[in-house]
């Protein structure tokens, strides 16, 4: 077991477009695990992907299972995720590692179908709402090289109520 | 040395002031830190922070002539930059109703009452001449749950028939 470093904005490799897993093996469950460790160690941090620690595969993590109260599929991993689905948008509050002393507004779709491979390489389903399914959206954004900087809305507000701030 | 400044210059919009400002002050080597700008009531506002290798009269005369120029007030404070300290706000308030005096004094008197730290507060004067509306956004930071600072903000909705929404901001780190 092991932890990574966190690459930080501007480093170029966070704006590169991660490669899918062809196999999932022992390896890349070896680096799964090392990604799991690191990300227990990251206080209030939500998920990571593997471009954040310099792989450029096209691997997350999202676990959101620390907030409760907001609807979630518990701890995940997910391999090659793609969006299958995405309905609505809501405005909410994003910081992120890889981007130190800044939060900002950013806009998402507010529920989502995913399709992926779990570490085992089994195909999986999941439809998220809220919280989860922004998590998982910033997340994906990691492994086409966006981060959240690329998406936020201006800060003026709106009177709107929104559900997931 | 170098010296952070907090610059504030205050006019008749126009366009391009921001542009003819900022040139002048990076062709004399300055660098500027957070800023913001607003338009208030037609009136061009900006605070910005300037790092700068210069005293403060070298500032004042680099700004005298642009600021005479685009007819703008300005004033020079030292500052300390305090950089890369942000605080996330963990509450927003949308306030609005019609408009009348103390809306402001009242409701963030009552949120101060909770230690509720105002990080950034935005209000605008909307509705007709003839029926003005004030609406009015914070973000700030309270360690006390939402339902102490609903109560105290219930007794002024009443009071000053205003709409009040409380919203929690929980900000996702991934």
């Amino acid at each position: 077991m092991a932890q990574f470093e966190i690459l930080v904005y501007p480093d170029e490799r966070l704006q590169q477009v991660s490669q899918p897993v062809v196999e999932v093996n022992a390896e890349v469950r070896n680096f799964i695990s090392d990604l799991e460790e690191t990300l227990s160690f990251l206080p209030g941090c939500v998920g990571v992907a593997a471009p954040q620690v310099g792989r450029l595969d096209r691997i997350v993590i999202v676990d959101i299972s620390s907030r409760p109260h907001h609807k979630n599929h518990g701890h995940l991993v997910l391999i090659n995720p793609v969006v299958t689905f995405k309905e609505g948008s809501a405005v909410g509050r994003e910081g992120c590692l890889s981007v130190p002393d800044y939060t900002g507004k950013v806009s998402r779709s507010k529920s989502i179908e995913v399709t992926a491979q779990n570490e085992l390489g089994t195909h999986v389903m999941y439809k998220m709402v809220g919280y989860e399914a922004r998590a998982l959206q910033h997340e994906i954004d990691h492994l086409d090289g966006k981060l959240f900087l690329d998406r936020l809305v201006g800060k003026r507000n709106d009177l709107k109520k929104r559900t997931d701030f | 040395m170098k010296n952070w400044y907090m610059l504030t210059l205050v006019g008749k919009d126009q366009p391009g002031i921001v542009a003819e400002v900022s040139q002048v002050l990076f062709k004399a080597g300055g660098n500027l830190g957070e800023a913001s700008m607003s338009r208030l009531g037609g009136n061009f506002t900006i605070m910005l922070m300037l790092h700068m290798e210069t005293e403060q009269e070298s500032v004042r005369k680099l700004l005298q002539p642009i600021c005479e120029k685009l007819n703008l007030f300005f004033h020079i404070d030292n500052i300390v930059a305090d950089l890369h300290q942000h605080i996330d706000p963990n509450y927003r308030l949308s306030v609005h109703g019609a408009d009348q005096a103390g809306i402001v004094a009242t409701v963030t008197s009552s949120l101060a009452k909770s230690d509720f730290n105002i990080l950034n507060l935005e209000s605008d004067v909307g509705g007709s001449k003839e029926k003005p509306v004030y609406i009015m956004h914070i973000e700030g930071f309270a360690n006390c749950g939402r339902e102490e600072l609903e109560k105290s903000l219930q007794l002024l909705k009443r009071e000053k028939q205003i709409v009040m929404h409380l919203i929690p901001i929980d900000t996702m780190v991934g």
